[in-house]
């Protein structure tokens, strides 16, 4: 056999095992004669057997329920009033699964509309980033920071409830510290969204962004992001998603989004 | 793709995102959304090909789209971090894990690269075509992951001299 050059790539081919035997003894004389090259072949080598060490952890953890309802159809019924969406999803794919046994290329149909339709979630402005636009504009505001005031609060949740078609009611925190100014309606990506307004005894201005255009996600648990100086929590319950901004920090933030979570909840 | 087969790849999808990302959270909905993009796109699987091979396929393109889009950075909190006041560990993570610092210091596509050989001991040409990308590109990754890898673990500049890959 003729001895053609060892190169790079035959050296990354030999610590992946990936030569044919013939080359790698080539390999083997050509390192028994470059003590530096396999020297540096020695720390790739053993590169790979720490990058094992260190994740191969992973593979024994025990699987995230999220996970695991993902990559199972589940035939067992789910909680429809409070997941929706889910368990649309859940019977999509038990159809899905057994329309590719059985008819192969119709399951194409089923994937296709949902891929569009996450798509199309996909350009709509998200939850967290419309909340904090929403909030920067309005909560600065010294004279009208809201349409109507929480002395109308009554007819506040009247309006609201029937312009966005479903019932919402600004929750109460004053065991927080937090006292309602009052609410607005706002566009949201497709229709009408709310925003209520809430101040604590120093001025700091909070707000909760509620849309119910959450037609295509799933729910989520509490999620942060932070938009210049704005903390936002936010999360998604079946139609309904929540956003709680301000300018405060993060704990703080958090413990007023437990409360509003769970008065939401036991509403 | 039924559902067993799926739950046989999940241990590897999480352990190369844990890898790729570093967090587990943000890891964990890579996967989620690997997963939820896999259904929705099931009839481009085509039924006896390598599953593994498509499924990381999907999670790379995610990865992807993710970093060309710009926007927020959310993380995912559980419910149990909020009320609970939890030890500062970062320091542990810097002390334990100098190779995950040194990793995640590498450019995204030497990262992957680099991790599916080792980790999921994939073949070049099977990367390429995860990845979509001509062998010698995923040669030239490689070679340079590792030789910057090794320097950045050995403490060493890292804008040394590049090999030329024949």
């Amino acid at each position: 056999m003729s001895k053609l050059p060892i190169t790079e790539a035959d050296l990354h081919a030999y610590v992946d095992a990936q030569l044919p035997d013939s080359r790698r003894a080539e390999v083997e004389a050509f390192l028994a004669a470059q003590p530096e090259e396999a020297e540096r072949l020695q720390a790739y080598l053993a590169q790979k057997e720490a990058l094992r060490q260190l994740f191969d952890p992973v593979l024994d953890e025990s699987l995230p329920a999220k996970l695991l309802d993902l990559a199972e159809p589940q035939a067992a019924p789910v909680d429809v009033k409070k997941r929706p969406f889910l368990s649309r999803w859940s019977a999509q794919r038990i159809a899905a699964s057994f329309v590719i046994a059985w008819l192969g290329g119709a399951a194409g149909w089923l994937g296709h509309g949902q891929y569009q339709a996450s798509e199309r979630m996909a350009q709509m402005t998200p939850l967290p980033r419309q909340a904090a636009v929403a909030h920067v504009v309005y909560s600065p505001d010294i004279k009208r920071p809201v349409e109507v005031t929480a002395d109308q609060e009554e007819q506040l949740v009247k309006w609201l409830s029937k312009r966005l078609g479903t019932p919402v009611s600004p929750p109460k925190l004053g065991a927080l510290g937090y006292e309602l100014i009052g609410g607005r309606l706002l566009p949201g990506n497709t229709g009408p969204v709310a925003q209520f307004m809430y101040h604590d005894s120093t001025g700091q201005r909070l707000t909760l962004y509620v849309s119910t255009e959450n037609t295509g996600g799933r729910d989520t648990g509490f999620r942060f992001a932070r938009e210049g100086q704005v903390n936002v929590f936010y999360w998604v319950d079946g139609k309904f998603g929540y956003a709680l901004s301000a300018g405060i920090d993060k704990g703080e933030l958090a413990r007023v989004a437990t409360a509003v979570y769970d008065q939401l909840e036991h509403k | 793709m039924d559902s067993r087969a799926i739950l046989a790849e999940l241990p590897r999808l999480r352990r190369y995102a844990r890898a790729m990302v570093g967090d587990r959270a943000v890891a964990d909905d890579l996967v989620q959304d690997t997963l939820e993009r896999g259904w929705s796109r099931l009839a481009q699987w085509q039924p006896g090909s390598d599953l593994r091979a498509w499924l990381f396929g999907i999670m790379h393109n995610l990865r992807v789209d993710q970093l060309r889009r710009p926007g927020l950075s959310t993380l995912p909190l559980e419910d149990e971090d909020i009320a609970v006041p939890i030890r500062a560990t970062q320091t542990d993570q810097l002390e334990v894990n100098d190779l995950t610092a040194a990793l995640a210091r590498l450019p995204e596509e030497q990262r992957a690269v680099l991790l599916l050989v080792a980790l999921e001991e994939m073949s070049y040409e099977q990367i390429a075509a995860t990845l979509g990308i001509p062998t010698g590109t995923v040669m030239s990754r490689l070679s340079r992951g590792r030789e910057r890898l090794r320097l950045i673990l050995e403490g060493r500049p890292t804008a040394a001299h590049l090999r030329v890959v024949r």
